[in-house]
């Protein structure tokens, strides 16, 4: 044992209720009964339980900002608006912005999955600074809490984007409140990716070489790189309206001086890549769920590495899209425009992979793969629909428009949320030991498919026909789209509700998962359920590649689990 | 110009709809073809060969490239005006838009013009960010404080049609609508003559009125002297002190009122006082209106 494990056994000795702690057959204690105090949680250095922590965080934040959705399409049932103020109307769509993007779609899948989950598939104890994932959390927590206040004091209706003039000149609202909430939590971010960077790179078992990782590692690092490399451009832009707002120096308001389409260049050379930072890891989960749910190593493994990697690095050359019509040279426009086809190439090849390895496979319809087969469809047509967006001369028609709102929404919401929650219910057993009803668990996926569909479809046909976005009242011809809409979502607001109790009600009452339910290949499934604190009993040495599910007809694999022998002392 | 935007929408709708099919098609063949039968069933070995690997990242390569060249070809057309277009001056602001015809005539949160004829839109905003949008018209720019953006349509069929801001700007944003009435040329001659008590002088008189009260005769006259002559300078190509080659466009010309300083003509020294915050956006256009019409005639 070394010092840094006997800090962490006294660090965690609230655990004064060692009798009842209950052990597996080797005898290790597991993460979650390794202390049951209050600071046993709020102190603790294990990447397991950080990412519960940051689960129970994010789930609040999303349950929020789906509030906030639910009274947008309640207010958009009838065409002038009658139920709120436009002034309040602006502040739930900003609000729901701000919190699902920077308080759950960014974060969701890296801090907790990928906190889960990092270590134990390479085959390590930790993560490389346990101290400063913590502090991640805590950050995270401080900037949600100014977020919140800014809520709470009278909310801001600037929009997500926070568009100058507008943020720093003429809007009445908490700007200041929330854009200190979301520059404090942009170093979550940052601490985290560095994390797995140095994690991913330092603390691979022997003989797990960079070709043998499971592809969901290669998309953390992916998202890793851009998360560092990004999210200071946003922290300095923040800095920079905060700087307008309250102390006049111009950088952004034409009457002082200053330039109103740089921030948008700033915003958007972040946010743009920002939203591969939400969507990269979600194709990483749907690779290892069509990997366990076909029993075959993913098709093109390499090109589905390589592809995370190209979408990181092109993903920093097109934000520039966003602009078309906001002033932007003409040639600018277009070299911005040919990189984003680009993207589509080695988002397709993804797609193409998924497909190819369900041939052959042994395909079973269990929830998660339930929730990738959600995933792959809402992605495609999320996908298709960014070449419309990509093609100069028609974004001009449908820029600003629903068209846009749904168009993301297939990307975010039917992809990443899709990957979370089949990431989610994948893992659970491995997370908490319990296995979920499997009938909910399909009956809610199938719910939720279909309220998307509902919601969003519509949105697109919105679009097309004109209706901008950030309205809070419309035309009168465009009122069945949106009772349509709204009809989705209130679909797809009982689907997430369903899974939110049956997942709770099995941390009680749910059947013992064991160590692999789904007979999956990984390291995390040699491991006991739930994992205990050290993960590993001894450091386990990786002589296959991943997925290396035993074939039909090749004898050259053997039945079983992926080989791993013990390292020498 | 909607019907080509539109042929590219529709083209792109086929392709993403036959894609669909292709991908969801081949997912549930798959997915039925090769379900689980038994709990401890193995699946089976497939080698997918380089070649298709190659196949589905280089075809859809060339898929793309060619969109694209599709798309800016057609961004490229609708940002430059047909000659012979009718220039119209729009501003925005919080939240109304408020048109004015060079002729003198002004509208709020409405724009009449003739059909058959392009109309070219030059815009500016008094406070945020704004984007003047028609739907029908599939024509959208931001329309940005401190500078100029253009526009151009060509209202093909007469009616009345959605105008909306894109562009998130406050409270009432979705308040700042108004419509654009496409009259046959006849009618809209006759409407543009007619007094509603919105007219006011023809935007070139005024131009010429404030120009004398400025005083920017004292400077620029009939020749070259302290500065540069204007005659039949809207158009033309401008060299500046730092050799560099400009247009004087109605945007130089803004520029060259409010902040004289930021483009020097050849020859002149930077003496111009900067007419910044003490001219309204419509003074401007008066003014630039007004320049429009020194041809290379002598000013009267």
């Amino acid at each position: 044992m070394t010092d840094a494990d006997a800090d962490a056994e006294t660090d965690t000795g609230t655990a004064t209720t060692a009798a009842t702690v209950t052990t597996d057959a080797a005898g290790a204690k597991s993460y979650l009964n390794a202390g049951f105090g209050v600071t046993s949680w709020l102190l603790t250095r294990d990447h397991k339980r950080i990412g519960i922590l940051f689960l129970v965080t994010l789930t609040l934040f999303f349950f929020v900002g789906g509030l906030f959705a639910v009274l947008m399409r309640i207010e958009l049932l009838t065409p002038p608006g009658e139920i709120f103020q436009s002034e309040t109307y602006n502040k739930l769509f900003t609000m729901h912005g701000v919190i699902m993007i920077f308080f759950f779609l960014i974060p969701s899948i890296p801090t907790v999955l990928g906190n889960f989950l990092i270590p134990i598939m390479i085959g390590a104890r930790d993560l490389a600074f346990p101290r400063l994932n913590l502090l991640s959390w805590y950050v995270f927590v401080a900037g949600g809490l100014f977020t919140l206040a800014a809520v709470v004091a009278g909310g801001v209706d600037t929009g997500w984007t926070f568009y100058t003039p507008y943020s720093s000149v003429y809007a009445n609202s908490r700007v200041v409140l929330a854009g200190v909430g979301v520059f404090i939590s942009g170093f979550s971010s940052i601490l985290t990716g560095l994390n797995f960077l140095t994690t991913i790179h330092t603390m691979r078992a022997p003989g797990l070489t960079w070709f043998r990782l499971p592809l969901f590692v290669w998309s953390i690092y992916a998202t890793s790189i851009i998360m560092v490399l990004g999210t200071p451009v946003i922290t300095i832009t923040l800095v920079l309206l905060l700087l307008e707002r309250t102390l006049q120096i111009g950088f952004f308001n034409p009457s002082l001086g200053g330039d109103p389409v740089l921030f948008q260049h700033l915003f958007w050379f972040y946010s743009h890549p920002a939203v591969y930072i939400m969507i990269l890891p979600g194709m990483g989960v749907i690779s290892e769920l069509i990997a366990a749910f076909t029993r075959k190593r993913v098709v093109g493994y390499p090109f589905i590495a390589f592809s995370s990697i190209a979408i990181a690095v092109l993903g920093f050359l097109v934000w520039g899209h966003h602009m078309f019509v906001a002033g932007q040279s003409v040639y600018a426009g277009m070299v911005f425009s040919l990189l984003s086809f680009l993207v589509a190439v080695p988002s397709g090849i993804k797609v193409f992979n998924w497909t190819a390895t369900l041939y052959k496979g042994s395909v079973s319809f269990q929830t998660p793969m339930l929730y990738a087969f959600g995933f792959i469809g809402l992605f495609t047509i999320g996908g298709l629909t960014g070449l419309f967006l990509a093609a100069m001369g028609l974004d001009i028609h449908v820029h600003d428009t629903y068209f846009v709102v749904a168009h993301f929404h297939y990307i975010m919401v039917g992809g990443m949320v899709m990957a979370f929650l089949g990431g989610i219910h994948f893992w659970w057993p491995k997370i908490t030991g319990k296995l979920y009803p499997e009938g909910w668990g399909r009956l809610s996926a199938l719910i939720i498919f279909v309220g998307f569909n509902l919601t969003f479809f519509p949105q697109f046909i919105l679009g097309y026909l004109g209706m901008p976005r950030r309205y809070h009242a419309y035309p009168e011809e465009l009122q069945i789209l949106n009772v349509l809409s709204t009809a989705g979502a209130s679909i797809l607001g009982v689907g997430y509700v369903i899974p939110l109790i049956y997942l709770f009600w099995s941390m009680r009452y749910g059947r013992t998962a064991g160590a692999n339910p789904w007979a999956a290949q990984g390291l995390e499934w040699q491991v006991p359920s739930p994992p205990p604190v050290d993960n590993f009993e001894t450091r386990p040495t990786v002589t296959d590649e991943a997925y290396a599910y035993p074939m039909r007809g090749d004898p050259a694999v053997q039945e079983g689990m992926r080989k791993t022998t013990e390292m020498p002392p | 110009m909607a019907g080509a935007v539109d042929g590219l929408f529709w083209f792109l709708a086929a392709l993403s709809a036959a894609l669909s099919v292709l991908i969801f098609g081949l997912l549930i063949a798959f997915a039925i073809r090769y379900r689980r039968r038994a709990p401890g069933e193995r699946a089976g070995v497939a080698r997918i060969p380089l070649g298709l690997e190659l196949a589905w990242t280089f075809i859809p390569l060339g898929i793309v490239l060619a969109i694209f060249g599709w798309g800016a070809e057609l961004f490229i057309r609708q940002l430059t005006p047909p000659p012979g277009a009718m220039t119209v001056y729009a501003l925005g602001r919080q939240w109304m838009w408020e048109v004015q015809h060079l002729g003198g005539r002004r509208e709020i949160n409405e724009l009449h013009v003739p059909t058959g004829r392009p109309v070219r839109l030059i815009m500016t905003s008094e406070d945020v960010i704004h984007s003047f949008f028609v739907p029908a018209f599939r024509v959208k720019r931001d329309v940005l404080p401190g500078r100029y953006t253009t526009l151009w349509f060509d209202a093909v069929r007469a009616g009345e049609y959605h105008l909306f801001c894109a562009e998130y700007c406050g409270t009432k944003h979705s308040a700042m609508i108004g419509r654009i009435v496409a009259l046959p040329p006849e009618a809209f001659g006759t409407w543009l003559a007619r007094d509603e008590g919105d007219a006011g002088q023809p935007l070139a008189t005024a131009g010429e009125r404030l120009f004398g009260a400025l005083s920017c005769t004292t400077c620029h006259g009939r020749d070259d002297t302290r500065g540069p002559s204007l005659n039949g300078l809207f158009g033309r190509a401008v060299r500046l002190r730092d050799g560099s080659v400009t247009t004087a466009d109605e945007g130089y010309l803004r520029e060259s009122i409010l902040q004289p300083a930021a483009k020097v003509s050849a020859g002149f020294r930077d003496e111009m006082p900067p007419y910044q915050g003490r001219l309204s956006e419509l003074q401007v256009l008066q003014l630039i209106a007004y320049i429009q019409t020194l041809g290379a005639a002598a000013p009267p």
